[in-house]
């Protein structure tokens, strides 16, 4: 077993992922609360952790997790995402509107695309966020991107 | 992101899961880092110690949840700040002695009571602490103080006055003993 990290490596390394995940997710507005959740709950179960070899996909899934508790808390009401321009710095500029576009896709479609896109993550990361085999984000992906070009046309 | 990770740290001390709380501070002898526990101070780096392997150290041997909170140490920081200039002589400060056990513990406890300005020898130290014939490893307990300056570690010297050693290197010691009076510059 690896000896876990002090808690702050975890910080410094994939907080702006997280946030990236999460604003993808659940729009810039939320996405700081769903951050505090994500992180708390993080630290809180950090000790009883067994296996420090996928941090930044343990992180995330609870990003995950807490985006779609956000989203049943809220009623699945329509995301305030189409204002999110806080892209990193030197991303091309997405088409207009493709966040809303994302923000309308079913729960799982729309966390592999945020995680793939927003986030950069290779698929095995996003099939280990998402809890479920690397086929079936895959599966998630292909299909979230297909409804998003036919939207997008 | 600032804003985001002060709350997150605030948040995670009110919840009690700050179960290490570390920030840096400068010294006339280069960055100190220093470590707390809610029950007090229970690590101190030198500035020739490597932080990042005592930030993992403090991570296997008492939680994982390390945090960098500087507002935990303000007033460890203020009392170091005022010991390098020469305005405070005894810390006042609770500490977590976690770190140390036995006879080293018994050793690094004795030490913490040398007033300012005096020095003690490594035999007085192991007599202190129970057994007279442990000199070497009153030694030992001396370099693996976990909270040098603190507990002034830097006041045991040899029988007869050679200064001995010091994790932080001899310069530094010698300049401790020098700026407390103890040793001519």
């Amino acid at each position: 077993m690896t000896a876990l990290p002090p808690f702050q490596t975890l910080i410094d390394e994939h907080a702006a992922d997280v946030m990236g995940v999460l604003r993808g997710a659940v729009g810039r507005g939320d996405a700081e609360d769903c951050f505090q959740e994500t992180f708390l709950a993080a630290l809180r179960a950090y000790p009883r952790l067994g296996d420090a070899r996928n941090l930044r996909g343990w992180l995330l899934t609870i990003a995950h997790r807490k985006a779609i508790d956000h989203h049943r808390a809220n009623g699945r009401r329509p995301l305030p995402v189409a204002e999110v321009r806080e892209v990193a710095v030197n991303d091309p500029e997405p088409p207009d509107g493709i966040w809303s576009v994302v923000g309308a896709l079913p729960p799982k479609q729309r966390a592999a695309v945020a995680l793939r896109y927003a986030c950069d993550l290779p698929h095995a990361e996003v099939a280990a966020a998402l809890g479920c085999s690397p086929e079936a984000a895959r599966r998630s992906l292909h299909e979230g991107m297909k409804r998003l070009r036919k939207e997008l046309a | 992101m600032r804003a985001e990770l002060q709350r997150l740290t605030n948040r995670a001390a009110e919840e009690g899961l700050l179960d290490v709380a570390y920030t840096t501070t400068d010294s006339p002898f280069g960055t100190l880092l220093l470590a707390t526990t809610p029950r007090g101070l229970v690590r101190l780096g030198l500035p020739n110690q490597d932080a990042e392997e005592l930030l993992e150290d403090l991570a296997t041997q008492v939680s994982p949840r390390v945090l960098e909170a500087p507002a935990q140490l303000d007033k460890a920081r203020r009392e170091l700040d005022l010991y390098f200039e020469s305005r405070l002589t005894s810390f006042d400060l609770p500490l977590d002695w976690q770190l140390t056990a036995g006879f080293r513990a018994r050793v690094q406890r004795a030490i913490a009571r040398i007033p300012y300005g005096q020095t003690r020898n490594y035999t007085e130290m192991a007599k202190q602490a129970g057994n007279a014939r442990a000199v070497r490893a009153a030694g030992t307990a001396c370099g693996s103080n976990p909270l040098p300056i603190v507990v002034p570690c830097h006041r045991v010297l040899r029988t007869g006055g050679a200064l001995g050693g010091y994790g932080g290197g001899l310069p530094m010691k010698r300049a401790l003993l020098q700026m407390e009076g103890s040793l001519d510059r």
